[in-house]
């Protein structure tokens, strides 16, 4: 039967055709939604990780002992992951094993652009590029059948938009029986001492030939010819993108097999042709191999090697032209910069922290990353995930080292903690920093849309899980100046910063209040039984119009245009309160 | 299938205002009727607060998912400033549907940027069809203002001639049976705004 999928759903509904039993994954834009359907197929074991590395360890483990595996994690996931997937194509599988990797032209939700094919050849492990979401499906299962047959993980490269696109899907069904194979002892194959991954390295070198020979026979790589004396060589999105400019007047290579590249079928492609376009987003690799075999073509000299390469991009590139569009006074349009939810509990952390002196704020990667910006001006950096406390801990010993008094405030969220952030406040305690480290702890992993962690009490599929206490893991790691507190009380925040600033020696808060777009579990109802229950309402005859309040930053506040007066918008407010605090004349209140 | 001609339909607003649900839907009736149909979205950040779009694209085959320049068949937007923002997307003679609601960005509420009050009037001395709809008031007056998406809804089916697919099959089989009836009257309120 048809179904209308975005590409993650159609990885999903591979898989589970392809018999996969376990899958394992830490949530990224944009490949969050494949664990997130994936914990609704009841025959398969999903769950979030801690982290990518986690996850792709655990994949790999499932692998070894004999059944498929998957793990998924967005493009900067896979450094994260690095580690074990680049000795894990030296051991090869037991049962199959697909690595998805999300990547991001164009950066829409991440830190950076790069370009993960390149993993395919540091690591040589082969590597597919659906184009629709019909492909991702039908690639998924090829890919289980690459990966035994040929002994070997497989990357599963998409990008934003197709994982995040929706098109029509073909769907069967799982196959009977899951595939499974016996568990057997074999530490010359699974046990990467030098002596064993010497042999493993010449096997890996023999399985590289195999699979280009693979590359030149596969239908994955296909050529349409439509007569023409140009020809487009392309892959993955970049061919939809294509199609829709160039439509049957140009010759296709559409490369589903991407590593190894098939150099004999691009060789016959391009033999003859006038004009040879390489359409690839980020890096020129497709067209280095092109170029190599000693074709000339038309690539990063005629498109960017930066953002999407989406079709109107490609018509003004090949073209020189675009769609007539419409003039009107742009002038007009405010941006509309992402913001911190009316009622987000870490809204009272900024507001107080901005108002500090001499500190220097080393964010991380979340919502809270949002404090950089207007009203708050509170984090000064912001590079990978969990690096929060170590870039703090780093920075401290510099202004020591220099003689100077600036302090630092580390600033992470609860599933940014468990991710990689224990290991950042290890060095701050270990090492001894005076940093202040800040977990906002929201109950939930929330930017990627709510996704359960190992602080939040439930797995992936919503059934309980033991929720481990960020306190008591800071205790453990020998931590000894603690403090939970609420920040939606600002005069709390404000000593407890002020506490914590007048140590000589590392400390930690935690600030502890749900998330207001979370679906509460029976933990948080006992545990916050007032959360986001009331509404706040301006008493227009007390209100001076000083617009104080709007320094909290909150999208539910404006002021009357007519009246001058602060209004808060009912839609938006859950009463948490903090606009309350900093009206200087008492004007806000609750709603009866 | 009346028309084979590819057809582009961009929904645009402030992140959850509900721009997805309303797509999802419409992409549902569009595959029904026998469409090739893609449908593209951005996720994760600019979801807090930000401007959002869906993009939906339907007709005999479609290969991109996004919408270029200029192209734009109609345009809903679910907040005034939001409309002004994408306009550039729409087709020279394109429709415009726009609901009549303001959300003010964070640099107005900071007071560093004035939210015109005359965008509407920016729109239609500009486009040649703008149509403005108080959807967030008729969602209210249905006793449930969550509707307001799928009173848009109604004004793309209306506006696209899209009247003859099974709208009411398609809100059965998608939405929570608690949520149906308010979503199919919000559909005929949308059809009767255009």
């Amino acid at each position: 039967m048809k179904k209308l999928m975005t590409g993650n759903e159609a990885l999903v509904q591979g898989a589970w055709e392809a018999g996969v039993l376990v899958a394992s994954a830490y949530p990224g834009t944009p490949s969050t939604e494949i664990i997130e359907n994936m914990s609704a197929r009841k025959e398969i074991y999903s769950e979030w990780a801690p982290n990518e590395k986690v996850a792709m360890e655990a994949a790999i483990g499932a692998s070894i002992a004999g059944v498929r595996s998957l793990a998924a994690m967005k493009h900067v996931g896979l450094n994260v992951a690095a580690d074990p997937l680049f000795t894990f194509v030296y051991t090869g599988v037991n049962g199959g094993m697909v690595v998805v990797t999300a990547d991001e032209p164009g950066q829409h939700s991440s830190q950076n652009e790069q370009d993960n094919r390149n993993y395919a050849r540091a690591a040589m492990i082969p590597m597919m590029e659906p184009a629709t979401s019909a492909e991702a499906k039908d690639f998924m299962k090829e890919a289980y059948e690459i990966s035994e047959r040929f002994d070997t993980p497989v990357l599963m490269r998409m990008t934003t938009r197709a994982c995040h696109s929706k098109g029509l899907v073909e769907c069967g069904d799982r196959v009977e029986k899951a595939p499974v194979k016996p568990y057997e002892k074999n530490a010359k194959k699974y046990v990467m001492v030098p002596a064993n991954a010497k042999v493993r390295r010449v096997v890996l070198a023999e399985r590289m030939k195999q699979l280009e020979e693979f590359s030149e026979q596969t239908p994955l790589n296909f050529v349409e010819d439509n007569g023409s004396k140009v020809g487009v060589i392309t892959s993955g999105m970049c061919y939809c993108f294509a199609k829709e400019v160039f439509g049957d007047g140009v010759n296709y290579l559409k490369l589903g097999f991407t590593y190894p590249l098939p150099q004999k079928k691009i060789a016959e492609f391009c033999k003859g042709l006038d004009t040879i376009y390489v359409i690839e987003e980020n890096d020129p690799l497709i067209e280095a191999e092109v170029q190599r075999l000693g074709f000339e073509v038309k690539g990063k000299n005629t498109f960017p090697a930066y953002d999407e390469l989406t079709s109107d991009v490609i018509r003004k590139c090949v073209h020189g032209e675009e769609f007539e569009t419409i003039d009107y006074d742009k002038a007009k349009v405010v941006p509309r910069p992402p913001a911190l939810c009316a009622g987000c509990p870490h809204r009272g952390f900024f507001y107080e922290l901005g108002k500090r002196k001499n500190v220097m704020v080393t964010g991380d990667i979340g919502c809270y990353t949002l404090g950089f910006a207007e009203p708050y001006n509170a984090i000064d950096s912001c590079v990978c995930m969990g690096a929060a406390f170590s870039t703090g801990h780093g920075a401290a010993k510099a202004f020591e080292q220099k003689g100077e008094d600036t302090r630092v405030v580390g600033v992470m969220g609860d599933s940014t903690f468990f991710h990689t952030g224990i290991n950042s406040l290890t060095e701050c305690l270990y090492n001894n920093s005076k940093t202040v480290s800040v977990i906002l702890d929201n109950r939930i992993t929330g930017m990627t849309g709510h996704q359960e962690n190992p602080g939040s009490g439930k797995h992936a599929d919503g059934s309980d899980a033991t929720a481990i206490d960020i306190e008591t893991v800071c205790r453990a790691l020998g931590a000894k100046n603690i403090r939970t507190i609420d920040p939606n009380n600002l005069t709390l925040m404000r000593e407890t910063l002020d506490w914590a600033l007048g140590l000589d020696e590392p400390s930690v808060i935690i600030t502890k209040w749900p998330c207001v777009l979370k679906k509460f579990s029976e933990d948080d109802k006992a545990k916050f039984p007032t959360a986001y229950k009331t509404k706040d309402v301006v008493d227009t005859d007390k209100c001076i119009g000083c617009k104080l309040c709007l320094k909290t930053g909150c999208p539910a506040l404006y002021i009357d245009r007519e009246t001058k007066k602060a209004g808060i918008d009912s839609l938006q407010c859950v009463g948490c309160g903090v606009c309350e605090q900093v009206c200087p004349k008492q004007a806000i209140g609750k709603e009866r | 299938m009346s028309d084979k001609r590819t057809k582009n339909i961009l929904l645009v607003g402030v992140g959850g205002q509900g721009t997805i649900l309303a797509s999802k839907l419409l992409t549902l009736g569009l595959m029904e009727e026998g469409y090739d149909v893609k449908m593209s979205e951005i996720h994760g950040m600019s979801q807090r607060g930000g401007s959002v779009s869906s993009q939906v694209r339907y007709g005999e085959k479609v290969w991109s998912p996004v919408i270029e320049k200029g192209s734009a068949d109609m345009i809903v937007s679910f907040e005034k400033m939001e409309a002004l923002r994408w306009l550039e997307y729409l087709k020279k003679d394109g429709k415009v549907v726009v609901n009549n609601h303001e959300m003010m960005p964070m640099p107005v509420i900071m007071g560093k940027a004035d939210y015109s009050p005359d965008i509407i009037k920016e729109m239609q001395d500009n486009c040649k069809d703008v149509t403005v709809v108080n959807a967030t008031e008729e969602a209210v007056k249905l006793g449930n203002g969550k509707v307001m998406n799928i009173i848009l809804l109604g004004t793309i089916i209306k506006a696209m001639g899209l009247e003859d697919i099974d709208w009411n099959k398609i809100v059965r089989e998608n939405v929570k049976p608690a949520f149906v009836e308010d979503n199919l009257k919000a559909i005929q309120v949308g059809m009767s705004l255009v």
